[in-house]
């Protein structure tokens, strides 16, 4: 069966994003004043063959807390969709 | 003492400490990720750069690079592994050191002259330094914020694990003096066992007298010299 999981990785909230900080000048200067907060990470897909979603799950939380993800500094949300074989090549 | 360079795909800095180490009297090998013998060495230096184009985060590819493992080994024996800017990356993502590196908090690229105090003389690459004194050592980096939850700086402080601080030229610790936003100015840590550090700022640029700065060489010799347990 195929996989895909779409992962969210975002800078821990008690941490200083200093990219989000300049975005947020950036929209403040596009004259949009009412932004309260920006936060800025990073969006990674993956596509991955297992037998069952359990082992699919397994594998995808390995990869985030070993490699996609440092828990020093980041947090990450993952979302785990089952493929049907017309969307292993185009992304909905 | 014998020194390992590790090259990594993205290495930059791997020449420069080469010249610097040999430069003061030791036997320097360098030594390819992908391979797993470490030759022999004593001590393991991974060196700056941007290995793997910094992508993901820095150092978080390098760490699962095959010679890796091997490092690991050889820190867990008690071998020392000393590693610079991007080096010291690698090790805080592969764990062998605490915290890590985060983004600068003026969110640029920061390449300038800082001025560094000993933290402390209970290393072996620290220990003949003058804690009286300054030492002037160039940063070149982006992501050097040093972080670390609170309870774990807590117990990093309390270990005397803090190798170097950011100051002034004067040795005064302050918020100019901290070119990164460093928690507790922190320029460079070493690990609980005191085999393994990392730093931020790099002593293989200023090695050489004709270059005019050999603060850095000053450092790098303490490698040289086993102290006694």
């Amino acid at each position: 069966m195929k996989f895909r999981a779409e992962i969210d990785v975002m800078p821990l909230q008690e941490l200083l994003d200093p990219q989000g900080k300049a975005v947020h000048l950036g929209l403040s200067n596009l004259g949009i004043k009412n932004v309260k907060d920006v936060r800025i990470g990073k969006h990674i897909s993956i596509e991955i063959e297992a037998d069952t979603q359990e082992e699919a799950q397994a594998q995808v939380d390995t990869a985030c807390k070993k490699l996609l993800a440092n828990p020093v500094m980041e947090y990450y949300e993952c979302m785990l969709i089952p493929m049907l074989e017309a969307q292993t090549t185009t992304h909905a | 003492m014998k020194f390992g360079i590790i090259v990594f795909p993205g290495s930059n800095c791997d020449e420069d400490i080469y010249q610097a180490l040999q430069h003061i009297g030791g036997q320097v090998v360098k030594l390819w990720h992908k391979d797993t013998d470490l030759q022999n060495v004593d001590c393991v230096v991974v060196p700056g750069g941007f290995s793997y184009g910094d992508y993901l985060r820095s150092g978080a590819i390098a760490r699962f690079s095959p010679i890796m493992q091997s490092v690991q080994a050889h820190a867990e024996r008690g071998g020392y592994v000393y590693g610079i800017c991007n080096g010291f990356q690698i090790l805080t993502e592969a764990g062998l050191l605490p915290g890590a590196l985060l983004r600068n908090n003026n969110q640029k690229f920061i390449c300038k002259n800082t001025y560094l105090k000993v933290a402390t003389t209970d290393t072996l690459l620290t220990h003949g330094l003058d804690r009286k004194r300054t030492y002037k050592i160039p940063i070149a980096h982006a992501e050097g914020r040093f972080y670390a939850p609170k309870e774990l700086l807590a117990e990093i402080e309390a270990n005397n694990q803090v190798l170097f601080r950011y100051v002034d030229a004067h040795g005064k610790q302050g918020a100019d003096a901290n070119p990164n936003g460093s928690l507790n100015d922190i320029a460079g840590v070493c690990n609980a066992k005191r085999n393994v550090f990392g730093m931020m700022p790099h002593p293989e640029r200023a090695a050489d007298a004709r270059l005019g700065n050999t603060d850095g060489a000053e450092i790098l010799k303490m490698l040289l010299q086993k102290i006694e347990a």
